[in-house]
């Protein structure tokens, strides 16, 4: 079996047999990663670019860390300090550093968009690691792994994602992964923070958290980005936490076993309070040990089409 | 210049005129209108059988980028482009730099015209209704009136404080000329950049809500219910636009409006794979959007289509989608683009579509409406509403290409003018 495509864009027209093939690519990845040594040489002699014009340490580390443990040879490239200061453009950045024989691109930037673009403008394949409020399908194919992981399937699954699903470029890859793979998909927040429309895109929309949590088997909960928050979003802080915040009352109060993830940086007893991030329904550092074996699934699939 | 047209289907709306007959003209005037003139050898002769001559068509809505943005268009290569879409007239947009907003501007714009192509396109520079189109100060519209501006418009900005709005269409009406508002609430519009739904949902991008265009045009109305005075909305694209302003019309206010052929033919779905070239102000909208523009467009509601003709250059465009500027060229896919989607579609006749083009822009814009009798100038469009053809981005006359209409197989094409004792063919 081959992906269909090239580059690894968003989950948004990826199949069902597609995301499984990840997966079961992944799995593999996940027992090298528990043997001494780490490494294996699937990508020797491929260069890989990781083209970040955002910062995010862990998402860059993480695919670091893949592309490494896959025997490529890295290039970091990040805003500071490079020539976009000076008004170059992202086509001409991005052709100056294929110019120097590049296989694959790992690119995170702020436009929606961006990762497509570059698909375009490129010969390379291109992994997008996040494109401004639009998607982040590494992330998404790392929680439905670490779901399926939990709970042997996803199918059936009801997943909640809690938080500011406007900003967010996790929500709308988790809701189109999550749909193809056959979970019921809602999303709970201020009415403030759901982008329009999204009940057309066959999800449940909750503003009560409570009736969320009740209503769940997996809440995955996203990080209120408080620079985002310019205007009109939300009151306060202390407001979301007070109504929103995932508590340990509140998970306590619902009588059945949910599932609490979270992409992280966690704002602890902003979005979710420390006792539930820390607990034992807390899978959150399972994702992060998924996320790479997930992102060497990715560019080992994708590095070794041709 | 002696010229003889055979066998043309002339109509004209404004004169209940829909007859075949042959056209002389000589210098620019029409000497003779009938059945089989003759003519002697010194004359240049067209057989345009199948074709029909319309009054020339107008595009009250054009950016020609030109003092300050030539690298997108020029005055020369804008008028050319015009001349090629089949257009005798055009306005161009104060958004210059620097805007037109003093007289100066106003002469040297028109003084540039005069050189292209001997003349043929007539240029109606809109003036800036506030100075430096800043929305705080009224430019000097009696001065910039009397220089040869036809019309005033802070376009690419709204005119957005109610006091300013006020005073211009009491000021603009003493000369009897219109406020042409580019209606977008900024504050709701805010950083958006395609229309807000669906499909900026599933693209992540910000979007811009109806209501942003749909509020101002409301307000707008209320304030020249209570002044008086001329008032055009620009490139309306929502269902409750058009309502707004059927309503407007019911009352007996001087509301008038345009719309884009981008509206009424394409929906926010083309923006599936981030085509910058289909990123503009307002968005592309719904195909209920589309259905009630079309409804608009045949009881009369939406009086003129203007193309809101935008160059960028390939460079400005070829950017991440939030990066690329706004809009979208339209003089040479205009007139295509309205047949094949509104005549072919007879959702309009032949007839509505030149009221469209020619004789509602001119009433209001306050220009005599184009007559073709004998003894009139000529200012003539000529139509091939058969002809079968693929727009090109790269044969446009334009300096920019930026349409997301390249490769669009489309009936119908104006394939010639004749104006100011000229003659241009597109073929
Ligand atoms: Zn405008």
């Amino acid at each position: 079996m081959k992906l269909k495509s090239r580059h690894l864009l968003g989950l948004k027209g990826m199949d069902r047999n597609e995301i499984e093939f990840i997966f079961d690519t992944a799995l593999n990845f996940r027992e090298v990663l528990e043997r001494p040594i780490k490494k294996v040489p699937t990508l020797q002699g491929k260069t890989i670019v990781n083209l970040f014009f955002e910062s995010s340490t862990r998402t860059r580390i993480s695919f670091e860390l893949a592309e490494r443990r896959l025997s490529a040879d890295v290039v970091n490239f990040s805003v500071s300090g490079s020539s976009v200061a000076k008004g170059e453009t992202l086509k001409d950045t991005a052709r100056n550093i294929e110019a120097m024989k590049i296989d694959m691109v790992v690119i995170r930037h702020s436009s929606p968009g961006a990762a497509m673009f570059l698909s375009r403008v490129l010969k390379s394949s291109i992994i997008n690691a996040g494109d401004g409020t639009h998607e982040h399908p590494t992330q998404a194919l790392l929680d439905m792994f670490t779901i399926k992981e939990k709970f042997g399937k996803i199918d059936g699954l009801k997943v909640c994602i809690v938080g500011d699903i406007l900003h967010s470029r996790v929500a709308l890859s988790n809701i189109f992964g999550l749909k193809t793979m056959g979970a019921n998909v809602a999303v709970c927040g201020p009415r403030t923070l759901i982008p329009r429309d999204l009940e057309k895109l066959g999800v449940k929309v909750y503003y009560d958290i409570n009736q969320a949590i009740r209503n769940s088997d997996v809440l995955n909960v996203l990080r209120i980005q408080l620079e985002r928050q310019d205007r009109v979003f939300f009151p306060s802080i202390r407001e979301y936490h007070l109504y929103f915040g995932i508590t340990k009352e509140r998970i306590e109060k619902n009588n059945r076993e949910i599932i609490i993830m979270h992409p992280g940086p966690i704002n602890r007893d902003v979005e979710i309070s420390a006792d539930v991030a820390d607990g034992s329904q807390s899978l959150i550092l399972q994702q992060v040990l998924n996320g790479v074996a997930v992102r060497m699934a990715v560019l080992y699939l994708l590095g070794t089409q041709n | 210049m002696k010229l003889l047209l055979k066998n043309t289907n002339i109509i004209n709306p404004a004169q209940n005129l829909n007859t075949v007959a042959d056209i002389f003209i000589v210098n620019g005037i029409i000497q003779k209108i009938g059945k089989q003139i003759e003519c002697e050898s010194d004359v240049d002769v067209y057989d345009l059988k199948g074709k029909i001559i319309a009054p020339g068509f107008m595009d009250m809505h054009v950016h020609l980028r030109e003092p300050g943005y030539e690298h997108k268009e020029t005055i020369e290569t804008g008028l050319e482009a015009a001349a090629q879409g089949g257009f005798t007239a055009v306005c161009c947009m104060p958004n210059t730099n620097p805007p037109i907003d003093e007289a100066s501007v106003v002469k040297s714009i028109l003084q540039k015209a005069k050189n292209v192509l001997n003349g043929i396109v007539d240029l109606y520079p809109v003036a800036a209704a506030t100075r430096g189109r800043e929305g705080k100060e009224l430019s000097p519209m009696i001065e910039l009136s009397e220089a040869g501006a036809i019309a005033f418009s802070d376009d690419g900005s709204t005119i957005y404080n109610a006091e300013i709005l006020r005073r211009a269409f009491e000021y603009s009406s003493m000369l009897n000329k219109v406020i042409i508002q580019h209606p977008e609430d900024p504050e709701l519009s805010r950083n958006g950049v395609i229309n807000e739904g669906v499909m900026s949902t599933i693209l992540g991008l910000p979007g811009i809500p109806s209501i942003a265009e749909e509020i101002i045009i409301e307000r707008d109305t209320r304030i020249l219910e209570y002044t008086n005075g001329y008032y055009h909305a620009a490139h309306i694209s929502t269902k409750n636009s058009v309502e707004q302003i059927r309503n407007a019309k019911k009352k007996g206010l001087n509301v008038t409006c345009e719309v884009t052929p981008h509206h009424f033919t394409l929906t926010e779905e083309v923006l599936g794979d981030y085509d910058t070239n289909a990123k503009m102000k307002p968005p592309l909208r719904t195909q209920n959007d589309i259905e009630t523009l079309i409804d608009g467009l045949s009881d009369g509601t939406i009086d003129v289509i203007a193309t809101d003709h935008a160059p960028h250059s390939f460079d400005e465009k070829e950017v991440e989608f939030l990066a690329a500027p706004f809009g979208i060229v339209g003089l040479e896919t205009a007139v295509g683009l309205a047949l094949t989607y509104l005549v072919n579609k007879k959702f309009l006749t032949i007839e509505q579509l030149i009221e469209k083009f020619s004789v509602n822009p001119r009433k209001i814009l306050n220009l005599p409406v184009i007559k073709i009798e004998e003894g009139e100038k000529a200012n003539l469009t000529i139509i091939d509403i058969n002809k079968n053809w693929t727009v090109d981005v790269q044969k446009f006359k334009s300096k920019s290409k930026n349409s997301p209409f390249h490769n669009f197989v489309l009936i119908g094409k104006a394939v010639g003018i004749i104006n100011n004792c000229n003659v241009y063919f597109s073929e």
